[in-house]
C-alpha cells in the first residue's frame, strides 16, 4: 500500500500549535524570508511552475491567480484565506488551523508580499469558534515576533451558510452584505473585497505555499500526478473502516483511498459507492474505482476532487434516501439570487422526496434529469452549477435502485 | 472595436459591450427578466442565457461581456431548452391569475411565456400564499407574484434612496420586504411609485379607485367633477395605443364627459395659482429674512421624504399646498359658489400621473373647504383603463371645452409636469414682478433636461437668486444634504420625486426605461410653445379669483385654502 505523504500536515501533532518557537524551530517562517528576497515575478513565476491548483474546488492555478492581482494597479489589494469549510464530511482545513497555524499564516504572508497586499482576512466557518481562538493567538504570536512585517490578518467568522465559501458570497460577507455570490467577470483578482484586487485561496492551498518556496517548484511538481501535483488531504466517513484523514499524493486512486488507506467497508459488507469532493460531488460507482483523485482524472469520469471529503456508501443503503436528504441540504442553501437555483433545488428536493416516498413516476425521473442538466450550466455559482450532480450521477449509475421506488 | 460572430453573423460591436448590446446591434433580441436599462446587471434571472463557443457554461447575455473572436450562439437547442425551463421554474411558484391581475397584457413574464409557448407547465403549481400589503392608499404588495428580480430594490434604493425594500430569506423563501419587516404604510416608504414601473410583472401595483369613481357617477344626486394634472395627457396617449402627446386636450376633456364626468376642470390653472403664491412666498422669505433656501412642494412624494428623512428642514418647504390640493380646496368652495352647486354635492376627482397623491388626498390636514378636499385620485393608468373601457375612438370623438372658472391655464402650468418646470414658470413670473418689465423671451431652457441636478442664477436688479433642480430624490438628498450641513449656495430649490418630474410619476403608464421619459419632457414643451399665454400671472381666471374671492397673493383666504404645513413622521428606517 502507497504511503501517506504529508506536506501540508507536515507538522500536525508534532509541534505545540500555540508555540510560535516551535513552529519556526521546524523551519517556519524560512519560506517566507526567501520569498522575501526574491522579486515578486520571480515568486509568482516559481508558484506558477509548481503547478499548485486551488485546494477549494475549482482547481485554478494558484500562481496565474496571483499574477492576475500582481498585474492589477491598485492602491489596496487584499489577501483573503477561504476557511469556511462547509462541506458536509470535510474538516481538512480544521485539521491545518488546528494542528500548525502558522503555516497558513506563512502562506498568507507569502502571497501578500507576491501581489503588493498588508491587508489579509482569515473567513472562518461559523462553526469553529475554537479554531478562531487557536487563529487570533496565532496571529498575535506572530505579530509579537513581527514575522509578518507590514502584513495584518483579520480573522472573520461565517454565520453558517454554505454559500459563503464561494467566493464571491464570501467577500460579500466580509464587507457585510448579505452572503451571495457576485456576477463574474470581473473575478476577485482583478476586483474583489471593496472592489480591490483580491486573492481568495484555500487554507490547504495557502499550506502548501511555505514548502514550495522552500523546497522549489520542481520539487512540488514532481509529486503525485503533473497535471494536479502534490497532496490532497481526504477525510473518510461513511461505511468505512478507517473513518479519519490521510494526506496522500495526487496520483493515489479512489480505490486506494477506500480499501488501502480506509481498510475497506465497514462490517464486512460489500461497497456500493462512493461520494468524493463534498456534497455536490457525484456518486462513484464501482466501476471507476480505479480512477486517480488528481483533479482531471475525476473530471474525466464526471465527477470532482472538490474537497477531498470521501463518503463511502456500503450495499445496505438507499442511495435514493440518500440523494433526497441531499436535495433538501442544497434547498436549504440556495441564497435565492438566480431563478434556477431558488426554484430548482426547491424542485429537487420536491421531486426526489416524491420518489423516495414511492409516489414518483418514470416522467418525474425524466424531469429531474432535464432540471439538472439545466442547472447545472445555467445557474449563477458553483453551488446551483455542482447541486445536480449528485441526482443526475445516482440516477445514471443507480438507475435500478430509482425504478424499485416508482409507483 | 471587438469583432464576434453572433448565429454565424460576422459583426464589430464597441468595446465592453455585453452579449445583450452586441446582439441587438445586429438585429437579435435576446429575451431578458431581471435586465432593466437603466439599472445594474443583476444577471439572476438567467433567462437571457447563451452558449459562448468553448464553454461548457451558458452565459447570461446581460452581464457576459464580449472579447475577440467570440462566438455566441442565441438560441441553440441547449439554451432554448435552459430558457424554457427556467421560464416554467419560475411560473409554477407564480399565480396563474393573469386575468385579474393589474398587469394583465402588460407583464414581461407573461410575454415570455407567450414567446416561449409554455403551455403545460412540468412542475406542479405552488403559490406560497402570502399576504397582500394593502396598508397604503397609494400602492398595494402582492409578494406571491413577486419573481426576485430585485429591480423594485434599486429603484427604491439607488433611485430614490428610501431603502424601503430589502430582501429576506434563503432560496425559495427568498422575500422582498419593506425594510424591518414592516408593513409598507410603517416602513420609510414614501409612495413615489417607482417599484411600481420597475416590477415586471404585477408583485407591486397602484390601489384603483375606479369602482368609486363609477358609484359617483351612477349617484345622480352627485356632482362629479375633475382636474387634470400636467403630466397626464401626453402619456395617456400611450395607454390609448396612441403616439405620445398625440391625444388633444378637448378630446381628452370630450372622453372625460363621455364617461359621466359632470364638469372638467384643470390642475393647471391651480399651477398657475401656486407660481402667484409660491413667487410671492419666495420675495417675501427674500426680503424679509424668511428661511432660505425655500423648497418647493407640489410632489407628494417629496413631501413624504422630507418629513421622513429631514424633519429638521420642515422650515424650508414652502407653505404652498400642492396644485392638486389648492383646487381641492377650492372647488368646493370659490368653484361651488360660483356654479351655484352645494359643495356636499360634489364629488371631487384627481386625474394625476401621481400614486402619491393618492396618499396626499388622504391626509387629515386636507379638509380646509369643510369636507375632503379630492374625494379620489385617480392615475394615468387607471384612466387608461376606463377609456378602453369605454370604447370610445377617440380620432372621431369631437372635442369639448373645460367647465368655466378654474378650467383656464398657460404655458407655464403645463411645463409643471417636467422637473424644473415649476423652476421655470416661477422665474417667469418673479422676474417680471420683480424687474417690472415684460420678459421677452420666457424660456429658461437652464432649467430643462434630464440632467440630475440642474442650476442656475438670475440676476433680479442686483440680487443674484442662485436656484437649482433635483428630479429623483437620490439627486435631492445631495441638495438636501448640503442644506443640512449649512453649505447651500441656493435660495430657491425644485425637488420632484420622480425621475423627469411628473412625466416619470409612479401613476403613468408603465415606464420600462428612462428615454421615455425623455420623450414625454419634450412633448410638454412642444405644448406650451404652443400656449397663447405663457406666464402664469397673465391666467385671466387666476386674476379674477384674485379679484373675487382670495383678494391678494399670501392673504387671509390663501392662508386658509392654499397653504399648509408639515409633519414629521417618526419613522423606523436603515
Amino acid at each position: 500500500m502507497a504511503e501517506e505523504m504529508r506536506i501540508v500536515l507536515r507538522n500536525y501533532g508534532k509541534i505545540d500549535p500555540l508555540n510560535i518557537d516551535e513552529y519556526i524551530a521546524a523551519g517556519g517562517y524560512g519560506a517566507l524570508n526567501k520569498a522575501r528576497g526574491m522579486s515578486p515575478m520571480d515568486l509568482i513565476g516559481e508558484v506558477k511552475a509548481s503547478n499548485l491548483r486551488g485546494r477549494g474546488g475549482a482547481g485554478f492555478n494558484c500562481g496565474m491567480k496571483w499574477n492576475f492581482a500582481c498585474q492589477a494597479p491598485a492602491d489596496q489589494k487584499y489577501v483573503i484565506c477561504n476557511a469556511d469549510e462547509g462541506e458536509p464530511g470535510t474538516y481538512k482545513d480544521r485539521l491545518i488551523m488546528e494542528g500548525d497555524p502558522q503555516s497558513l499564516l506563512e502562506g498568507m504572508a507569502i502571497c501578500a508580499y507576491a501581489i503588493g497586499a498588508t491587508q489579509g482576512y482569515i473567513y472562518c466557518r461559523g462553526e469553529y469558534p475554537s479554531v478562531v481562538k487557536t487563529l487570533n493567538a496565532a496571529i498575535a504570536q506572530a505579530k509579537e515576533k513581527g514575522v509578518l512585517g507590514d502584513f495584518s490578518i483579520e480573522v472573520r467568522m461565517g454565520a453558517g451558510a454554505y454559500v459563503c465559501g464561494e467566493e464571491t458570497a464570501l467577500i460579500e460577507s466580509i464587507e457585510g452584505k448579505r452572503g451571495e455570490p457576485r456576477i463574474k467577470p470581473p473575478f476577485p483578482p482583478v476586483i474583489g473585497l471593496w472592489y480591490k484586487p483580491t486573492i481568495v485561496n484555500n487554507v490547504e492551498t495557502f499550506a502548501n505555499i511555505p514548502a514550495i518556496v522552500e523546497k522549489g517548484a520542481a520539487w512540488y511538481a514532481g509529486i503525485g500526478t503533473p497535471t494536479y501535483p502534490g497532496t490532497k488531504i481526504v477525510t473518510l466517513t461513511g461505511d468505512v473502516v478507517n473513518k479519519t484523514f490521510f494526506e496522500v499524493t495526487t496520483d493515489t486512486t479512489i480505490q486506494e483511498v477506500i480499501f488501502g488507506f480506509g481498510g475497506g467497508i465497514s462490517g464486512g459488507k460489500a461497497f456500493k459507492a462512493v461520494q468524493i469532493g463534498g456534497t455536490s460531488g457525484a456518486f462513484i460507482p464501482a466501476a471507476h474505482l480505479d480512477t486517480p483523485i488528481g483533479f482531471d482524472a475525476m473530471s474525466s469520469i464526471g465527477a470532482s476532487l472538490g474537497s477531498g471529503a470521501v463518503f463511502v456508501l456500503d450495499e445496505s443503503r438507499d442511495i435514493v434516501d440518500v440523494t433526497a436528504r441531499i436535495a433538501r441540504f442544497f434547498a436549504h442553501e440556495s441564497c435565492g439570487k438566480c431563478a434556477p437555483c431558488r426554484e430548482g433545488t426547491m424542485r429537487m428536493h420536491d421531486l426526489m422526496d416524491k420518489i423516495n416516498a414511492g409516489q414518483g413516476q418514470t416522467a418525474d425521473i425524466a424531469l429531474l434529469n432535464k432540471l439538472g442538466r439545466v442547472m447545472s450550466y445555467s445557474c449563477l455559482c458553483g453551488l446551483g452549477q455542482a447541486a445536480p450532480a449528485p441526482v443526475l450521477t445516482a440516477i445514471e449509475h443507480f438507475s435500478a435502485d430509482y425504478d424499485a421506488k416508482l409507483a | 472595436m471587438i469583432n464576434v460572430t453572433i448565429d454565424g453573423i460576422k459583426a464589430s460591436v464597441p468595446d465592453g459591450s455585453t452579449i445583450l448590446q452586441a446582439a441587438k446591434d445586429v438585429g437579435i433580441s435576446i429575451p431578458s427578466l431581471c435586465y432593466h436599462p437603466d439599472q445594474s446587471v443583476k444577471a439572476n434571472c438567467r433567462v437571457c442565457v447563451c452558449e459562448v463557443e468553448g464553454n461548457r457554461l451558458l452565459q447570461a447575455a446581460c452581464s457576459q461581456p464580449v472579447y475577440e473572436g467570440m462566438v455566441i450562439k442565441t438560441r441553440t437547442p441547449k439554451v432554448i431548452e435552459a430558457r424554457k425551463t427556467i421560464l416554467e421554474l419560475i411560473l409554477s411558484h407564480h399565480p396563474q391569475d393573469c386575468l385579474n391581475c393589474i398587469r394583465n397584457e402588460n407583464c414581461e413574464l407573461q410575454s415570455l411565456a407567450a414567446e416561449y409557448f409554455v403551455r403545460s407547465n412540468p412542475f406542479e403549481l405552488k403559490v406560497r400564499g402570502l399576504p397582500k400589503d394593502l396598508s397604503t392608499p397609494s400602492l398595494f404588495r402582492d409578494p406571491d407574484k413577486c419573481v426576485l428580480c430585485r429591480r423594485c430594490i434599486e429603484a427604491c434604493t439607488v433611485v430614490q434612496t428610501v431603502n424601503a425594500l430589502g430582501l429576506e430569506g434563503r432560496g425559495s423563501h427568498a422575500m422582498v420586504v419593506p425594510s424591518l419587516g414592516l408593513d409598507l404604510i410603517d416602513s420609510p416608504c414614501i409612495m413615489c411609485g417607482q417599484c411600481i414601473h420597475a416590477c415586471p410583472v404585477g408583485a407591486i401595483g397602484e390601489v384603483e379607485d375606479i369602482d368609486k369613481l363609477l358609484a359617483a357617477i351612477a349617484d345622480p344626486e352627485t356632482i362629479v367633477v375633475t382636474q387634470i394634472a400636467p403630466a397626464v395627457r401626453l402619456a395617456l396617449s400611450e395607454e390609448i395605443g396612441m403616439d405620445t402627446g398625440a391625444l388633444p386636450m378637448e378630446v381628452f376633456v370630450a372622453g372625460l364627459k363621455q364617461i359621466g364626468f359632470d364638469h372638467v376642470l384643470h390642475t393647471n390653472f391651480t399651477a398657475d395659482l401656486t407660481i402667484l403664491e409660491e413667487g410671492n412666498e419666495l420675495l417675501k422669505r427674500l426680503t424679509s429674512g424668511g428661511t432660505l433656501p425655500m423648497f418647493t412642494s407640489c410632489s407628494p412624494g417629496w413631501i413624504n421624504f422630507c418629513e421622513t428623512f429631514y424633519p429638521d428642514l420642515l422650515d424650508n418647504l414652502s407653505t404652498c399646498k400642492s396644485p392638486q390640493q389648492m383646487f381641492g380646496s377650492l372647488v368646493k368652495t370659490y368653484w361651488a359658489d360660483k356654479m351655484g352647486i352645494a359643495p356636499k354635492n360634489i364629488f371631487s376627482v384627481s386625474i394625476m400621473p401621481c400614486v402619491a397623491k393618492k396618499y396626499e388626498a388622504a391626509r387629515p390636514e386636507m379638509t380646509a373647504s369643510g369636507y375632503r378636499d379630492v374625494d379620489i385620485v385617480l392615475t394615468t393608468r387607471e384612466i387608461g383603463r376606463l377609456f378602453r373601457m369605454s370604447g370610445l375612438d377617440f380620432t372621431k370623438l369631437p372635442p369639448q371645452p373645460f367647465s368655466p372658472w378654474m378650467g383656464e391655464y398657460t404655458g407655464a402650468a403645463v411645463i409643471f409636469g417636467a422637473t424644473g418646470g415649476v423652476m421655470e414658470a416661477a422665474l417667469r413670473t418673479v422676474y417680471e414682478v420683480v424687474m417690472e418689465e415684460t420678459l421677452e423671451d420666457v424660456n429658461f431652457t437652464i432649467a430643462r433636461g434630464f440632467e440630475g441636478i440642474k442650476e442656475a442664477a438670475v440676476d433680479l436688479k442686483g440680487t443674484v437668486v442662485k436656484v437649482a433642480i433635483a428630479h429623483g430624490l437620490s439627486h435631492a438628498r445631495k441638495l438636501m444634504d448640503q442644506v443640512r450641513a449649512g453649505e447651500s449656495p441656493y435660495h430657491f430649490i425644485e425637488i420632484m420625486a420622480c425621475p423627469g418630474g411628473c412625466v416619470g410619476g409612479g401613476g403613468q403608464p408603465i415606464t420600462k426605461a428612462n428615454f421615455k421619459r425623455i420623450e414625454r419632457l419634450d412633448a410638454i414643451y412642444i405644448e406650451d410653445e404652443a400656449m397663447p399665454i405663457r406666464k402664469s400671472h397673465e391666467n385671466a381666471e387666476v386674476k379674477k379669483i384674485y379679484e373675487d374671492f382670495l383678494h391678494e397673493p399670501l392673504g387671509h383666504k390663501s392662508h386658509e385654502l392654499l397653504h399648509t404645513h408639515y409633519h414629521a413622521k417618526h419613522k423606523r428606517f436603515l
